[in-house]
């Protein structure tokens, strides 16, 4: 186990308040970044978030002044876009491992100090205290060859924020790791960066990862940002259908808009966005909006499951969020009171919860996710609706 | 025979047998000369018997001036060796190092450049070489010195390979683009970072640079230039023993170079811990 310690005072930076500014890039005739305005607060941790290729590493190479990009960044004000790498007064820690193989780990951490002249002394007290902070003062001597990828990257941290950055730039720090170190070392970072009050940028692909250790998370795409908020305005309250598709899980059900509400499946739903003009569209709509019930006419109608229990979602016959009488009583016809009736398609654990796909009778699949004590069965016919959270479309 | 017994297993490893008869073999190809030329140097004539007078004779008061141009030699490519391994390194090194990090795209380019020696003939290249060094020499002078020129095109495939591959093994990239942002310019990545990273790589092209050019005959004999082939071909003449021995003192050295390259660029093993101060 990894016993770290709290970050020491010659850690300490006071974070700096960062600025991208129509940051435009292309490459041979392809815009990867199109006028891209983003701000960090100082101390804050913002997470850009998006697919493969949406330019969200090319932000981030962009503020470090690895790439050169048209239009302003600033950093505490001062306009960096001409300042060389290596005078940005930057900490980053890239996606491949990038330790260098002949030096020890302490010599990794020590490099940037001596780069700045720092006196030896200093410089290895200021390294252990970093190896420290990382958990891996007790494997100062290593190389890397002889770390695992997660000490790797824990070194390549202590390396990064030695130095007393202003601004910390995760480049996808844990997409190498398997997935039990990626979770631990992502609330190790969340620590550190809080103890220490940097300011940092945090570019991962993965949306669980952005939203659970960032103070804000902008998604990208295409080169633009579609939304920055908190994970909670993104999840709960998504700009757009692409937010919605991408920040968690969406089941995208044809409709149609009418007067400021979308009927899905004969079942009208409100719209995040109600000024949305009337007319065809794709509603998104969250598995954890959908519930779930079993459908079961010939054991009498009263909801029970094959495998013997009386109900999805809280055992008292009743859908989460739509009782069971107000829809219309027990063991009524599925298709009354906004209930959809359909076969249970596929069914997996997920720890607390259970994500089932259920096969509508006109062949739409609608993911459900439901309490995981509650049994489902492929095959069963259950009956499912939707709780009436407000959704998006497209 | 069944199908089943006549596959052929790709990327199958011999058996043990196959293994110490294939060694046996090519390891008697290489010795049984090399042994040859060592009984040879200990023979007293053609009458037969052993002496070590040959040998000793290289360090009687009198060698100096009786194989002054065998020494002679010996120092010109002694000269060669080092000019050639630094236009290896200050040249080839560098070009590599910026076409991988700054213009990918030329590096297949590069490759073909640098390849395209071996597939040339000595002799072709010296037609070729032979006016470029009427300018050579206006410009420069007649010094030995300025074959290692040429010997740099020749060591060019080996040596392209040897720093090639280290660098196809590292993440260069990567590893510059962090030293970079720990505040490290140009000149200090490349002594401290890509120069180590590419140690073996460096030391292989050097080696391999060294051991071509001191077995070099056709072209410093074409440029009418004197170095350690052209002297042993011609002290061979009149003492066929001391042109064996400096032959194989030549083999010697490059045998313990390319051996070197191995040992040299091992993977380094971790140091203890620190002592760390105790908490107060």
């Amino acid at each position: 186990m990894t016993v770290t310690a709290p970050a020491p005072a010659s850690l300490a930076a006071p974070g700096a308040r960062v600025e991208l500014v129509g940051v435009v890039k292309e490459f041979a005739g392809h815009r990867a970044l199109d006028g891209v305005d983003l701000t960090l607060r100082p101390g804050e941790l913002v997470a850009l978030l998006g697919p493969s290729g949406c330019g969200k590493t090319t932000a981030l190479r962009a503020l470090s002044g690895l790439e050169s990009v048209d239009g302003a960044i600033t950093i505490d004000g001062r306009d960096v876009a001409s300042v060389p790498t290596n005078r940005r007064d930057i900490g980053m820690v890239f996606q491949a491992y990038s330790l260098f193989p002949h030096l020890t780990t302490i010599e990794n951490v020590e490099f940037g100090l001596r780069m700045r002249r720092v006196p030896a002394a200093e410089r290895r007290a200021r390294a252990a205290d970093a190896l420290d902070l990382v958990g891996l003062g007790h494997l100062d001597g290593r190389y890397a060859h002889q770390l695992s990828g997660g000490q790797q990257q824990r070194v390549a941290l202590a390396r990064a924020l030695v130095t007393r950055p202003r601004v910390l730039l995760l480049d996808e720090p844990l997409s190498a790791l398997d997935a039990k170190v990626r979770v631990s070392l992502r609330d190790e970072i969340r620590r550190i960066q809080t103890e220490l009050g940097i300011t940092t940028l945090f570019v991962t692909h993965d949306q669980e990862e952005a939203l659970a250790v960032a103070d804000r998370v902008a998604v990208m795409r295409a080169g633009r940002i579609e939304q920055i908020g908190t994970p909670e305005e993104l999840y709960s309250t998504p700009a757009n259908s692409f937010v919605a598709d991408f920040v968690g899980l969406s089941n995208r059900l044809p409709g149609v808009v009418e007067g400021g509400r979308v009927v899905v499946h004969g079942v009208a739903l409100p719209l995040l966005d109600p000024t949305r003009l009337d007319g065809e569209a794709i509603a998104y709509v969250r598995p954890e909006h959908v519930t779930i019930a079993a459908r079961d006419e010939a054991a009498g109608g009263r909801g029970e499951f094959a495998g013997g229990r009386d109900e999805l979602g809280g055992g008292r016959g009743e859908f989460a969020g739509v009782r069971g009488e107000a829809a219309g009583g027990r063991g009524e016809a599925a298709g009354a009171r906004g209930e959809l009736a359909g076969t249970i398609l596929t069914t997996s654990f997920l720890g607390p919860v259970r994500r089932t796909r259920v096969s509508l009778d006109d062949g739409t699949v609608v993911a459900v996710q439901h309490a995981a004590v509650d049994d489902a069965i492929v095959g069963q016919p259950v009956r499912i609706a939707f709780t009436g959270q407000p959704v998006a479309v497209e | 025979m069944s199908a089943r017994s006549g596959a052929v297993a790709i990327g199958a490893q011999p058996g043990r047998v196959a293994r110490i008869v294939i060694l046996g073999v090519v390891g008697l190809a290489f010795a049984v000369p090399v042994l040859a030329m060592v009984q040879f140097t200990f023979r007293a004539g053609l009458a037969g018997g052993l002496t070590l007078s040959h040998w000793t004779g290289l360090v009687d008061a009198d060698a100096g001036r009786t194989y002054r141009s065998l020494f002679q030699a010996v120092g010109n490519s002694g000269v060669l060796v080092l000019v050639t391994v630094a236009i290896v390194l200050v040249v080839l090194l560098p070009t590599m190092v910026l076409v991988h990090l700054r213009f990918r795209r030329f590096e297949r380019v590069l490759e073909i450049v640098c390849i395209v020696p071996i597939t040339v003939p000595a002799i072709v290249l010296v037609v070729g070489l032979a006016p470029v060094y009427g300018v050579v020499v206006r410009v420069l002078g007649g010094s030995v010195w300025t074959l290692a020129f040429a010997y740099g095109i020749t060591v060019l495939p080996y040596a392209y390979r040897a720093i090639r591959s280290s660098m196809d093994a590292v993440d260069l990239t990567t590893l510059t683009e962090a030293a970079r942002t720990l505040s490290a310019g140009w000149p200090a990545i490349m002594v401290r970072v890509i120069v180590p990273v590419l140690r073996r790589g460096i030391l292989a092209a050097a080696f391999i640079a060294v051991a071509v050019v001191l077995g070099e005959f056709t072209i410093a004999s074409l440029l009418n230039r004197v170095n350690l082939q052209t002297a042993l071909l011609q002290v061979s003449q009149s003492d066929p023993y001391v042109a064996v021995i400096f032959a194989l003192l030549a083999l010697a050295l490059a045998f313990v170079l390319l051996l070197s390259i191995g040992r040299l660029g091992a993977a380094p093993r971790a140091r203890a811990p620190r002592a760390r101060k105790a908490p107060a």
